[in-house]
């Protein structure tokens, strides 16, 4: 039925919603640069910090197991099973720490360099039980680091999603923020560092707005072609069946959104995390990367790899989270596989 | 057992010179259709006829039509496919924008009603075609509407599930006393439940029949038979 659309939520949300001339194609472009934005910020990032190439990794593993992820929630195997292919992923990280350890106490590589996963272990443990004057306590500064990047990802990711929703159900909301957003998103996220420290000092604020900037980004992007995915169908059913707005939004739009959105989440916290490894390393008093810096001047190494490593787990403990997360909210996707 | 109807009462459906084009081709032309309270009508015609759009616009779903179109109290529609929102459960599908007090007990009643009582808690990916068809009708009736549209409902379902469905329409045809307006490409399926069957052609109600057989109907009642040919020619086929 060509040019047949009814109206929605008000006359102007109807044609963004089931509208013809949306372009449905938006979605791959806008998703695979978000991920060509989340490389070209790892490369900057690896590129003017050498040391820290493996914070990186949450983020390379948050985009690349996306589809694995989703196949995996989609898929249901015994749960038996499950724990023996878990159990076998295993096996590879346990041989590299057995090499890494045994190089190192036959002293192929100096422990300066690449400290033993004992000494880390130690190194650790100290950090945890003393309050060295250099660099506080390991709970504390992971503690800062988790603030800055809840409060970045949580007002980033609020806001990525408010103007994925203006911008998804209005013709006028897109027209309004979908260039900006798309401009920004071209803008290489590292290099604003230093307008960031004119504009706002060297404080909190200019590592808390990177954070966020980055965070928002990815989820905008997915969030808006999720919305405009919705299948148009859903939309001529809530007009018949007299849903209003609130309605419209809360069951029908975001959750239709909602496979995307969580892709988008990931991508953001993956985004966030490494926001917040470049912006610690500029000018903190507190928290991991305040931690990497002193241990630079120290040059002690083997506390450089346990705030690496503290990176790392955060990075997957919230990849963890998502995860959890989309298997409940997309529950009625997989029955649908498991039928 | 087909509800009386009073030419007296207000029509729960009146449309006259109702028009819709796409472009410049004229789908509906000068259309005029009286439903009466209860009744239930078929609506035959070929493809691209303009059938759809014409319910289209009693569903409110259309805005670029002209004409006058009233309609006497709350409208239902049940699609094609079924349109169940996926994330929602079968029952909370019924409950969606439904303005009652208690909604979740009226939409069990519901599904009890279509024989749905044991998946009131699936989700609708996991239903069968059938199924899905039930609940979408459950919803559409939960409302209480004065006037069902059912937008070739059972097209996609197979022959038997297709006359389960059949005997389920009348039924609750009967117990909720809506006007009906089917709409279907399926002849026999238009003598078997319509009080009156219409043909839409060139943009109007081309051809009219009443349809006076009692239910349930025999596919091989002579005045059955005689109504088939006569509607069949008037979609041209032979």
């Amino acid at each position: 039925m060509p040019g047949n659309r009814p109206a929605l939520v008000g006359e102007e949300a109807a044609p963004a919603l089931t509208g013809g001339p949306v372009r449905p194609l938006a979605a791959v472009p806008s998703l695979a640069q978000s991920a060509s934005l989340a490389q070209s910020a790892s490369l900057a990032q690896s590129a003017s910090l050498a040391q820290s190439a493996s914070p990186a990794a949450p983020l390379g593993a948050a985009s690349l197991t996306t589809q694995a992820a989703t196949a995996g929630a989609l898929r249901r195997s015994p749960p038996g099973r499950r724990r023996g292919r878990a159990a076998l992923r295993l096996i590879s990280p346990v041989v590299v720490l057995v090499v890494w350890q045994l190089v190192s106490k036959a002293g192929l590589i100096s422990a300066q360099k690449l400290p033993p996963p004992t000494e880390v272990w130690s190194t650790a443990v100290s950090l945890i039980t003393t309050d060295n004057p250099a660099y506080g306590t390991l709970q504390d500064a992971m503690l800062v680091s988790l603030e800055r990047v809840a409060i970045g990802f949580a007002v980033g990711g609020t806001i990525g999603l408010l103007l994925a929703i203006t911008a998804g159900l209005s013709r006028f909301g897109e027209n309004a923020v979908d260039p900006l957003m798309q401009m920004l998103r071209t803008l290489p996220l590292f290099g604003l560092i230093p307008v960031f420290i004119v504009w706002f000092g060297i404080g909190e604020a200019p590592k808390i707005i990177l954070i966020a900037l980055g965070a928002a980004i990815p989820l905008y992007l997915n969030a808006f072609s999720g919305i405009r995915n919705v299948d148009p169908k859903l939309a001529e059913l809530a007009h018949v069946l007299h849903l209003n707005r609130r309605e419209v939004l809360t069951q029908i739009v975001l959750p239709g959104a909602l496979p995307q959105i969580l892709v988008g989440l990931r991508q953001s916290l993956g985004v966030a995390w490494l926001a917040l490894v470049v912006a610690e390393q500029i000018n903190a008093n507190a928290g991991l990367g305040f931690m990497i810096s002193q241990a630079t001047q120290f040059l002690r190494n083997d506390v450089i790899f346990v705030a690496l490593l503290v990176y790392c787990i955060l990075g997957l403990l919230t990849d963890w989270l998502v995860r959890v997360l989309e298997r409940r909210a997309l529950a009625w996707r997989r029955s649908f596989i498991a039928a | 057992m087909a509800p009386q109807l009073h030419s007296s009462l207000k029509p729960a459906v009146r449309v006259r010179g109702l028009n819709r084009s796409f472009g410049p081709e004229l789908v509906l032309d000068d259309l005029d259709l009286d439903i009466a309270p209860g009744e239930f009508v078929a609506l035959i015609g070929r493809s691209g006829s303009g059938k759809s759009t014409l319910l289209r616009a009693l569903a409110g779903l259309d805005r670029d039509i002209t004409g006058e179109l009233q309609v006497d109290g709350a409208v239902s529609i049940a699609f094609q496919e079924p349109r169940l929102v996926p994330w929602r459960r079968v029952s909370d599908n019924v409950c969606l924008g439904l303005r009652v007090p208690k909604p979740h007990e009226r939409a069990t009643e519901a599904l009890a009603e279509v024989g749905l009582s044991g998946r009131t808690g699936a989700w609708p990916l996991t239903l069968s075609g059938g199924e899905a068809q039930r609940a979408s009708l459950a919803r559409a009736l939960v409302r209480d509407p004065s006037l069902l549209l059912l937008d070739e409902p059972f097209s996609a379902l197979d022959a038997l599930t297709r006359i389960a469905m059949h005997q389920l329409v009348l039924d609750l045809w009967e117990n909720h006393q809506p006007a009906v307006l089917l709409v279907t490409h399926d002849v026999d399926e238009a003598l078997a439940l319509a009080d009156r069957v219409l043909v839409l052609a060139s943009g109007r109600i081309g051809y009219t029949c009443e349809v006076t057989a009692a239910r349930p109907r025999d596919r091989n009642d002579p005045s059955l038979t005689a109504l088939r040919s006569r509607l069949l020619a008037e979609l041209g086929v032979d």
